[in-house]
This record gives C-alpha cells, structure tokens and sequence, in this order.
C-alpha cells in the first residue's frame, strides 16, 4: 500500500521488540464481540492511483462547471479570477502539511502570514483589530452576536431581513439554545435596505444589530444612522460583508461605524468549492479584542530580541478556558487565510481599487442589458457587482431552464426564501470580472427566451 | 531594527561597514544564514501602487454605490508575481512541516497527506462549481457527498451522518445539539453533560455553548473513565456524556459498552469525541460500543491536510435514535438522481432538525480529498491504517519506557500515542525544555501539558505513514534528550539553539498586544 | 486594620466596614507572569466564595473569589496598564478591588497571617 512504509519484515521486527505475537495483542483492550476479524464488509478494497482517477474525474464530469458557462452565481459565494501563483504557493509543502502554530519557533512562517493576514483584515474592514481567521461567514456571523452579549449583557439581537438567509439560519439554531432573542424579518423587493424598520426595532434591550453590506438582494445601506441609533441605546452594530472586493470600492464598515465586521472572504484566494472550504473573516474595535473569539496572532521578540510572532490571548479559548471559553473553536481556516492574503498582496491597494470597479462597471452593464428584456425590472436602487431583477414569473423554473441551455443566471429567491411568495419572482445576479460581455448578452438572450 | 535591514545600512552611507551589533564570526550583513532567510514583513516591502495582477482601467461615467463610494483606495502594499513568490516561499522555509519529517504531535495526527487528494480536490468539476447551482447541475458533487457519508456510516456502524460541521469542535457542537434536540422533543429538561478530567479542552467549551452544565468524571489509576463514579453520576438530570475514546492518554477504553448501557438506561445519550478513530478505523465500529454521536476529524484519519490550523472537516456520525435531528442541508439519493435536502424540504421528511450549523454544505474540499484517501486504501487499507499506527505507537512505547516514566505502561499496550510524564527530569528541567531541544533534532515536538491528568504530560503520535527507520532516529533523539534532562544540562533550558527563532516571550505578547502592523512613526507614539 | 487570609489565596484588609481585596503573593507566585486581570465594575454585589474577578497569566486564567460578601466601591485601574504589579507587589500597590463588608460576621473563620502560613507550608 503505496501510503504505508513498513513492510512485514519491519512490523515482524517492532512486534518482537514490543514483546507481543500478533498485531492482535496490542488491540485486546477491545471488548472481544466489538472486535471486527477481517476488513468491514460491503467495502471495496485499496485503489491504484489511475483507479481512483478515473473514479472522481467521472464525478466531476457530471457538474455543470461554472468557468465553462456564462455563469452570475453570488448570494453569499462568488467567483473571481484567483492568480495562479496563489495556488502554487498554499500547495508548499511547509504550509499545507503544517499544524497550527504552537510551537512558534519552527512556525514563523505561518504565524507572519497570520500577523500579515490580521492587519489587511483591520485595514479593509476599517476596524482596529482581526482575528486569524474562523470557519465561514455565517458562523462567524453567530459569533459576533455572541460576543455583542458577552459586551453588553444584553441578548436581543436585531436583524436586518438584508442578511444572508443562510446566516439568520444558523443563528437562529444556536440561538435556540443559547436564549438569545433574535427578532428577524423577510425582505421584499424594495428598492431600499430595511434600515428605517432596523433603527426602529432598537430598544434598551438591544445587544446588536446586524446588517449585511452589500445585502442579499445587492443594495447597500448607509450604515451611519443605524450605528448611531444603536450606540445610543448601548447597543453593537455588527456589519457583515458577504463580497469582500466590494470594499476596494465602497466604504469600510469600520468608518461609518460598526463595532465588529464579519465577513466571507472567499473571494478572495479561495474559490467557489461548492461552498467550503472557505474563510470567516472577523474584526473589531481594539477595546473589545479580550472578548473577540478564535485565535490571535500577535508581535514580540525572542531570547535574542529579534522580532518573532506568536499565538496570543489564548486564555479566551477552549483549551484553557474550557467551559468558559469565549467559543469552543479550535481549527481555524488557516490555508484559506493564506490564499486570502496572497490574493490582496498580488493586488495591493491600486489592484483592488481596479478589480471593483471593473466589477461594478460590468454589473452596471449587465443591469442596463437585463432590465431591457421584456417583463423584467431592476429592483434596486443601489448595489456594486450583484442585483436584484424581478420576473414576469417565477424565477425558479427560469434559473432551471437556463441551466438547460448551459447558462447559470442568478440565484432565485425562491431557493433562498421557500415558501416567500412574495419574492417567488426575484433573481439575484451577480456580475464579476469573470463575466464576459459576449456572457451577458447570451444571459440576456436566453432569459428573453425562457420567458417567452 | 527591522527585518529587512539587519545591519541599518542605507545606500547614502557608501561602502557596507558591519555594525557595531552582533559583530561577531556569525554576523552577516543581512541578518541571513545561508538558507536561512529573514523575510521583513508584506507591509515593510509593498508599495501601495505596486500589483502582481494585470486589471483594466475602468471608468465609470456613473455609479450606483448609493452615496457610499470611497475617497480613497484602500491602504494595502502590494508585491509584484515575482516578490510575492519569493515573499511566501521565504516564509514557508520557517515553518516545520509533515512533508520535512516525523511531526508526533498526540492527538493531531500529523500523517502524510497524499497528493492525489490534492489534485482530485482541483478538478474544475468539484473547484468550480456554486453551492446554489440548481441541483440538477451538480449531481456529481452531491453523488461524491452521498458516497463519502456511505464509507463513514459503514465504517462506524451508524444509522445517519451529518456532513456539513466545519471541524471537529464544530461536530462536537452538532452532535450535543442533536442530544439536546432529543431531549428536548422529549420534553426533558436535563441539564448536565458528564466529561472525564482527560477530556479535550474543547468537550466542556462546546457543552456549556449548548447551555448545558459540565460536570467532571474521575478517571482510574489506569487512565481510564472511573465507571463507578460515572454510574453513580447518572440520574434523571444528566443529558449525556463526552468521552474520547481511543481517550487522550492514548488508551482504549475497556469498558465503553457498558458505559453505554448504563448512560442510555439513565435516559441519556452517549457523545464520543472521535478525534482518535484513526486507531481504531477498520477494526472497531463504535456503533458496536453504544455510541450515539461521534465526530470525526477527516483532517485527521482521513489525511486531509492541516493547512496550518485548517481549514479541518468534521462530519458526525448519529445512531438511529438522535438521526432525526441531524442538520440541514443533506444529501438524498433517489433512485439514480441525489437531491439536496434543505428547508424547504424538510418540513415533509425531516421535522425534528435542529437547524442549520452552516452556509451552503460543509466542507466539500476535505469531503473530495477524504473520499480519494479513502478509495485509495479500501477496506483493507483502512484496518492496516489503525494496525500500522498501533504498532508505531507501541514501538515508541517500548523503546523509550526504560529512559522516561510512561505513567500507564504497566497496564498494558497503548493504542496510536504514547503518553509520557517528566517525572523524573532533573530539578528545574520539564517537559518544555526536551520539547524545546527536540526542536533542535530536527523535529516538532509532541503534544505537552495535555492531558491534564498527567504531570508535565509528553503525547507522541507517530501515526502509520513513518518508516521503522525513521522512528528509530526519533527514539534516539528523544533518549538523547531524556539523558540531558536528567542530567539537568543547561544548554537544554535554552534551546532551541538553531530554529530560526529562540525561546518567544509570549508574556510580553499578552501584556501588550500588538494584533496589527502599525507603521514605525505610529507604533512609536502608542509606546 | 486587620489582614485575613482565604483558603483560594486571596487576601483581605479590613478597616472597620471597609475592605481591599488581592491575591496572595504565594498565588502570583503559582500563576507565573501576570498578563491580565479582569475587575469588577463598581457598584457590583459581590457574594462570599463567588467569582469576583479573573486574574490571567500566559497559559492560565484563574477566578479571584470574594472573601466576604459585599458592594465593590473601587478597582485599582492601574493593573489594566501595568498587570506585572500583581507579581512585584502583590499585597500591596497589586490589589484587586475595595469592597463595603454587607456582614463583618462573614469574616469569621477566614485565616490570619500565620494559620495561612501553615496552610501554604501544607500544601
């Protein structure tokens, strides 16, 4: 077995030396009925390389391929060009296969990587501090709901209907058990965030409010009146940014306000992936950073005095605070934060700048197109690379049929809202770099077909 | 003194003089070492202007921003191809690494990560494709999604997984929302989670997230679960209990089955923290063993890489009396088509779910990579998996329990780590200076100080991908270094000596924080 | 003024309804370098053998109890810029907090300087 080195003469010599007769010897502290005598049945046995090639490469045949399609997929994963050097360099041997970075001194590697990947988070999202990274957005989402309590001792949460319906989900079953109250709301097609009925929800009993940035349906919000309807009823504004290139275009979080931004930074580096992998980005202000959860990366010396990086803070986590801990996580998305800060350092300031406004000049475009087949309207009156277009019919059969015809148009609200029938005919599109003018016109073309 | 300029020269000062710091025979003008690089930081190196990608100039005769569009670009560095090359490459060669040799850290399970699960992992097909394409679109991703949950239920002997938590302390928290779930559609309001004292950190952390209180289970002499004291626990008022079992001393725990009894007739449900499967896959199905719920770690049995602290997978196995309130989304086969079951369809087949844990499925690109390990070995690989583990772990055991105290050797074999004390180490010498000086073999230390139960504990995990050669070289190295902490040499109580860092003061770094770079002139005024 | 001792190695000055709270030297000594320390807010109620506090070195956090119940009328702010005070002078410019006793009664069966010297000589 290509994977396993010793061979029989090796394991006949160790078993001699351990004193025992058979490999089963050393498993006799298994009750003898839990005991299994040959290999689990109803299993094949081991592959060769080519076997299992040809296996999977017959899986991956079966998908429709989104480089291969005109594709305008977003809603909370989207697809931009990823550099090739970045994929060369997460595939280095010395970052792939090693482990998080508690023994710093054979870990500098990472741990700078982490320090350089925390300060372009802060600077992003215009905030003081960022941690090293957590699973995804939508936990990291939770994550800072869960903080805001430990903040301000108060646990109700008010959410913009703007975010992302997956996000509310997964905080809707934690909060199930922690007795936080969330109070939630559908979006319509409106033109507008929901920002007039957020501020209004804001009472003394207000831990936070959370607001996505663009928001799902594409529009952006002014999030100054909310964070100052929030700070004077002592509450957090938590921002949430679901396209982190939209920010090389639009304002930080952090200047217009918000305590903590969350986020996914799967845009960046890290690939579509059929929704993971990917990377939970988390920053904050500085006077908040002892209840910030995951792992912090931070600056000191070594017995020389030369400068070096370690794992920092950790009494906030599990393996020490153990039922007190601030989160009971431990792996982070360390090889995603790696792609992550590769990707914005092959950009730097002036690419990211140039990135988005590509991106919202082929969304402005793709708009204008869209909103030109017959029956269909531009919901919204603000968004950067990903809008919202409402249908003369029901857009989920539409997103199918166009499947049909090797075009990928949108994500129907429909799948993201089931049983919303009011949102029964919206599409949300996104328009990246990745997206061809000869693509829009074919989306465009196909639509007017399908709804014909 | 920055990184990039160990000596401070600056063209305008002519002809390069050594500074008067650090003149001796080691000095060099850059701080380097020969292939030892120092590498200043991205922020000490970019210029905000400088790109490694090539992007049109778009001008915009109009925006749509809504008022929001920023005065100015963000304030990032920038490298060109070539010095982001360089910049990661140089940085890379300070980290250690499986790829560079034995990494016996307990508990982690650092083995080889093949890499043909890298490169089925980078098939467009699986790379390229949207966690909301219509599901017709992706029938090969949810086949290998369906595929991979059949090799996990049949290799564990239970009813349902759960394959979307993220890691392992996220399948924790799945598999104690699922208990909790239970009960509560039960209408049961208990209260207590039981966990023994070697439990992982995580076990209590993610027990009092779910609201439960956490109680604490002695363990015997011989480093097991106290099953008497457990029994004695069990009421009306415990929802469940956590153990680990291979548990963290590396040790199987003997009476497991009748653990399981004793908790499911109390009413409770039993969670097993699987993060050691590996020394048992192919040998042992803990659906044998009563178990309700266990994680299990694809980072670590199933060879998907640890990326340097993620990103990790941690599907969860369920019996059938908690599948009822696994998570959504899942995967369905319908004769030869898969769907997607998510909200909307769940209400029809699948009421008691506790929810969502995630956007979108889990954690596709360790589900591809896990399932090519998987293939790879078959069912027979997998067994020699656990057994070549084992082997190594007691090989180690055997060979070292003559220079170190193995606090539960004598009772008898170990299973895939051997656990170690440094009990008799000289006066003032622990288990961090061998860690330390193991560094300076050549190697990444074991785990230390955990688990608890164990004074100045040493957890090595060899795992079954070293050579008979190579662990020997390991044994001698740690014999060595067995007989200098004896001998309490102080050369040892400052290694590493030749890492590219010495000892960190992480005081300093907890003290004041510093998270973020801040330009010289800046950091400067915050002092 | 008197000076009592607690069994978890605080330490406590009474000054008629008064009282400053900290931890023993013995205890810094236990903990190692002093990182961090996590005061109550004044104006709190704090309960005999409730948790009033969390002292943090590097790889350990520990709960400070309150010796007697009572109402916290001050925090010294100035371990929140210096924390290493709790190792330098732990029983005297490192003190915790000052409390308003809520039952002088409560103190007793705490332990003088010399039974906890015996109790840490015990241990």
């Amino acid at each position: 077995m290509r994977y396993l080195p010793l061979t029989q003469g090796d394991r006949a010599e160790m078993l001699a030396r351990i004193g025992a007769t058979s490999i089963d010897d050393l498993f006799i502290d298994v009750p003898a009925d839990a005991r299994r005598d040959g290999p689990i049945a109803g299993l094949p046995p081991h592959a060769s390389e080519m076997a299992v090639e040809r296996h999977l490469t017959k899986l991956a045949r079966q998908n429709l391929v989104a480089g291969e399609v005109p594709f305008f997929l977003g809603a909370g994963a989207y697809r931009h060009h990823v550099p090739a050097s970045v994929d060369h360099l997460i595939q280095r041997g010395e970052f792939l296969t090693a482990y998080t970075p508690y023994q710093p001194e054979i870990a500098q590697g990472t741990l700078q990587m982490l320090f350089e990947f925390q300060t372009q988070v802060a600077r992003l999202f215009g905030c003081d501090v960022a941690n090293a990274s957590m699973y995804d957005g939508s936990t990291a989402c939770w994550e800072a709901i869960s903080m805001a309590r430990r903040v301000t001792k108060k646990a109700r949460a008010v959410i913009s209907n703007g975010l992302h319906p997956h996000y509310v989900s997964v905080a809707t079953t934690m909060a199930r058990f922690t007795g936080d109250q969330l109070v939630t709301a559908t979006p319509d097609l409106a033109a507008e965030a929901d920002s007039a009925r957020v501020i209004a929800e804001i009472d003394s009993q207000t831990s936070c409010v959370v607001v996505q940035y663009p928001d799902i349906l594409g529009r952006i919000p002014d999030l100054r009146p909310i964070a100052e309807a929030a700070h004077a009823q002592g509450a957090l504004l938590i921002a949430v940014v679901t396209e982190p290139v939209a920010l090389g275009l639009i304002r930080s979080p952090g200047e217009l306000g918000a305590d903590i931004v969350v986020g996914e930074g799967q845009s960046l580096g890290v690939g579509l992936q059929f929704g993971g992998p990917y990377l939970g980005l988390f920053a904050c202000k500085e006077k908040f950073v002892r209840q910030m959860p995951g792992r912090l990366c931070g600056e000191t010396v070594d017995a020389d005095g030369k400068r070096g990086f370690v794992l920092t803070l950790s009494t906030r986590e599990q393996h020490i605070r153990r039922e007190k801990a601030t989160s009971n996580i431990c792996t982070n998305s360390g090889l995603c934060a790696l792609a992550f800060n590769i990707h914005l350092t092959l950009l730097g300031g002036s690419g990211l700048e140039k990135l988005a406004r590509l991106n919202h000049g082929r969304a402005l475009a793709a708009a204008a197109r869209l909103a030109q087949v017959p029956g269909v309207r531009l919901v919204n009156a603000s968004f950067f690379n990903e809008f919202t277009i409402e249908l003369p019919k029901e857009a989920r059969p539409v997103v199918r049929a166009l499947a049909e015809r090797d075009v990928l148009g949108g994500v129907s609200l429909g799948r993201l809202y089931p049983g919303a029938e009011a949102l029964g005919n919206g599409l949300v599109v996104a328009v990246t770099e990745t997206a061809s003018e000869d693509d829009i016109e074919t989306f465009a073309v196909a639509l007017q077909e399908v709804l014909a | 003194m920055s990184a990039i300029n160990q000596s401070g020269w600056r063209p305008e000062m002519g002809p390069a003089e050594m500074g008067q710091a650090g003149h001796d025979a080691g000095a060099t003008f850059t701080g380097n070492r020969a292939l030892m690089l120092e590498e200043p930081l991205l922020f000490e190196i970019g210029r905000p202007d400088a790109s490694g990608v090539d992007l049109p100039e778009t001008v915009l005769m109009e925006n749509r921003l809504g008022g929001m569009m920023r005065a100015a670009q963000v304030d990032l560095p920038g490298l060109s191809e070539p010095e982001t090359v360089r910049h990661y490459t140089r940085l890379s060669r300070q980290n250690y690494a499986i790829d560079l040799g034995l990494f016996p850290l307990g508990s982690c399970t650092m083995k080889h990560n093949p890499r043909l699960n890298e490169k089925m992992a980078r098939l467009p097909g699986f790379a390229d494709i949207h966690p909301l394409q219509p599901v017709q679109s992706v029938q090969g991703a949810l086949g290998l999604i369906h595929e991979l949950a059949e090799w996990l239920k049949t290799l564990t002997g239970m009813a349902a997984v759960a394959m979307s938590p993220k890691a392992g302390a996220h399948g924790e928290l799945c598999g104690l929302l699922a208990i909790r779930a239970a009960h509560d559609a039960a209408g049961s309001d208990r209260s207590v989670i039981l966990v023994p004292e070697s439990a992982h950190g995580t076990n209590p952390a993610t027990a009092a997230f779910c609201g439960y209180k956490v109680e604490n289970i002695p363990a015997t002499a011989e480093g097991r679960v106290d099953l008497a004291a457990l029994v004695s626990r069990l009421g009306p008022d415990v929802a469940g209990v956590m153990i680990t079992n291979p548990n963290t001393c590396g040790l199987f725990e003997r009476d497991m089955k009748k653990i399981s009894d004793a908790v499911h007739a109390a009413g409770g449900y039993v969670y097993c923290d699987g993060a050691n499967f590996n020394a048992i896959v192919g040998r042992v199905r803990p659906g044998d063993l009563g178990i309700d719920a266990m994680h299990i770690n694809l980072h670590k049995t199933f060879s998907t890489p640890h990326g340097g602290g993620g990103p990790g997978s941690g599907p969860v196995v369920l019996s059938a009396a908690l599948a009822p309130y696994a998570p959504l989304p899942f995967v369905e086969r319908h004769g030869d088509r898969y769907e997607l079951v998510e909200e909307e369809t769940a209400g029809e087949h699948h009421a008691g779910t506790f929810g969502r844990m995630v956007a979108f499925h889990g954690q596709m690109g360790m589900f591809t990579r896990a399932l090519t390990y998987i293939l790879s070995h078959g069912a027979d690989g997998l067994r020699q998996v656990a057994e070549d583990a084992v082997l190594n772990a007691n090989y180690l055991l055997r060979s070292l329990d003559d220079v170190l105290v193995a606090p539960f050797g004598a009772t008898g074999p170990c299973m895939h780590e051997a656990l170690f004390s440094d009990d008799n180490f000289a006066e003032g010498f622990s288990t961090l200076d061998l860690a330390k000086g193991l560094i300076d073999e050549g190697y990444h230390p074991m785990t230390v100080y955990f688990p608890l139960v164990v004074h100045g504990a040493m957890l090595m995990e060899p795992t079954e991908t070293e050579s008979k050669a190579a662990l020997d070289q390991f044994i001698g190295a740690i014999r060595s270094l067995a007989v200098r902490a004896k001998a309490g040499d102080p050369l040892l109580k400052s290694a590493p000596h030749f890492a590219p860092r010495r000892r960190l003061d992480e005081t300093q770094a907890a003290r004041k924080p510093v998270l973020i770079w801040q330009p010289p002139l800046v950091a400067e005024a915050a002092e | 003024m008197t000076r009592y001792f607690t069994d978890e190695h605080e330490w406590i000055d009474v000054d008629g309804g008064q009282a400053t709270v900290g931890i023993t030297d013995y205890a810094q000594g236990q903990l190692g370098d002093i990182v961090f320390v996590e005061l109550p807010a004044i104006g709190a109620a704090v309960t005999k053998g409730g948790e009033a506090a969390v002292v943090e070195s590097v790889k350990a956090a520990s709960d400070v109890y309150a010796p007697v119940s009572g109402t916290v009328t001050a925090a010294n702010d100035a371990l929140g810029d210096d924390p290493s005070l709790v190792n330098s002078a732990p029983e005297g410019e490192g003190w915790f907090f000052k409390l308003t006793l809520a039952d002088a009664g409560e103190l007793e069966g705490l332990m003088d300087a010399a039974a906890y010297q015996a109790f840490v000589a015990s241990l």
